[in-house]
């Protein structure tokens, strides 16, 4: 069944406190070559049957209105899995 | 919700009926922890605490609402963002935005629930040091014309509980230039920033000052011997004037 993939990130300007939890734990396991990370969220959004242009604009609707908060974070992808 | 004992009588007003007629309801989300509390406060007060259940399709006859705190859903997805869904919520929202301007308190997940709902701007994030905090909070209260908070003095010092994950306050600079300048930092922390909130806020309302949401828990600090005690203060009680504020301003006391 196909699937809508949305991704949402912290808005850039906003410090991402998970993000910097993670970039200061890599080197402690050897990974020093990241020099910051940023923690975003990827929701699959499952369609019985074909995705049409309508449900595609429902999920790009869900993403801005629910998935994301638009004061913290944008909506950077919204996509069909094939 | 069956009715406990009054441990603070010492504080307890004495309920007048003209005081009871006071409606104050208090919604419970699946994941609400402090409802009971809150209720209880609204009872200390002297007010009548109304529970409200967020499947609810109608608001009924209530004079204010408290959204209290805990972890609504769990805090999935955001803090707040699935309760915000609700459909007692939709209510609230418009009754908020009416006319009538219905007052409503938001406390902690009740605050993260205000900014979901975009009732109050802004949005709250992991606190800066990532730490689940639980202290007592000094707040400065700086604006003492809201629904809210009328009974408090400007620039007073109380002492409250402060418990929550995502608690770091943030907004755009020009949103919290616009707060500053409207007034509507109600709350401040005093002291070391506990969570990184922009500009210690600890506290905001909108712009009729009917709706105010707060981090801190005026709700846990309401009877003698159980809340913050600080030299010279009200020895644990700094938090009952949320709730004799909103009480003054329904049956319409003099202040």
């Amino acid at each position: 069944m196909p699937r809508i993939v949305v991704d949402v990130m912290p808005k850039p300007e906003i410090l991402d406190p998970q993000g910097k939890a993670i970039v200061g734990a890599l080197p402690r396991l050897g990974f020093t070559s990241f020099s910051s990370v940023r923690q975003g969220k990827r929701f699959e959004l499952t369609v019985d049957g074909e995705v049409t242009e309508e449900i595609l604009a429902q999920a790009r609707e869900a993403a801005e209105t629910m998935l994301s908060n638009p004061v913290i974070e944008d909506v950077v992808n919204v996509e069909v899995l094939a | 919700m069956s009715e406990l004992p009054l441990i603070g009588e010492a504080v307890a007003i004495a309920a007048e009926p003209r005081l009871a007629g006071a409606r104050i309801g208090v919604v419970t989300f699946p994941g609400t922890l402090d409802d009971r509390d809150a209720a209880r406060a609204i009872r200390l007060a002297g007010a009548s605490a109304i529970s409200l259940w967020h499947a609810d399709t109608e608001l009924g006859e209530v004079d204010a609402v408290v959204i209290p705190g805990g972890f609504s859903y769990g805090d999935y997805l955001r803090a707040g963002a699935i309760a915000r869904f609700a459909p007692l919520m939709t209510r609230i929202i418009d009754a908020a935005n009416s006319e009538a301007k219905l007052p409503v308190l938001g406390i902690c997940n009740g605050f993260q629930i205000l900014t979901e709902s975009h009732l109050l701007p802004g949005s709250m994030i992991k606190n800066d040091h990532l730490k689940f905090n639980c202290s007592n909070q000094i707040l400065r209260v700086e604006n003492n014309t809201t629904a809210w908070t009328s009974d408090y003095a400007l620039d007073q010092e109380i002492a409250i509980p402060l418990k929550n994950q995502d608690g770091q306050y943030i907004a755009d600079e020009k949103t919290l230039d616009a707060l500053e300048a409207e007034n509507r930092v109600v709350f401040r922390y005093v002291g070391a920033n506990p969570n990184g909130s922009r500009r210690s806020i600890a506290g905001i309302s909108n712009a009729a000052g009917n709706v105010v949401g707060l981090m801190p828990h005026p709700e846990h600090a309401v009877e003698a011997g159980y809340g913050p005690e600080t030299p010279g203060g009200a020895g644990g009680i700094d938090g009952l004037g949320f709730f004799t504020s909103i009480l003054t301003k329904i049956v319409g006391g003099a202040k």
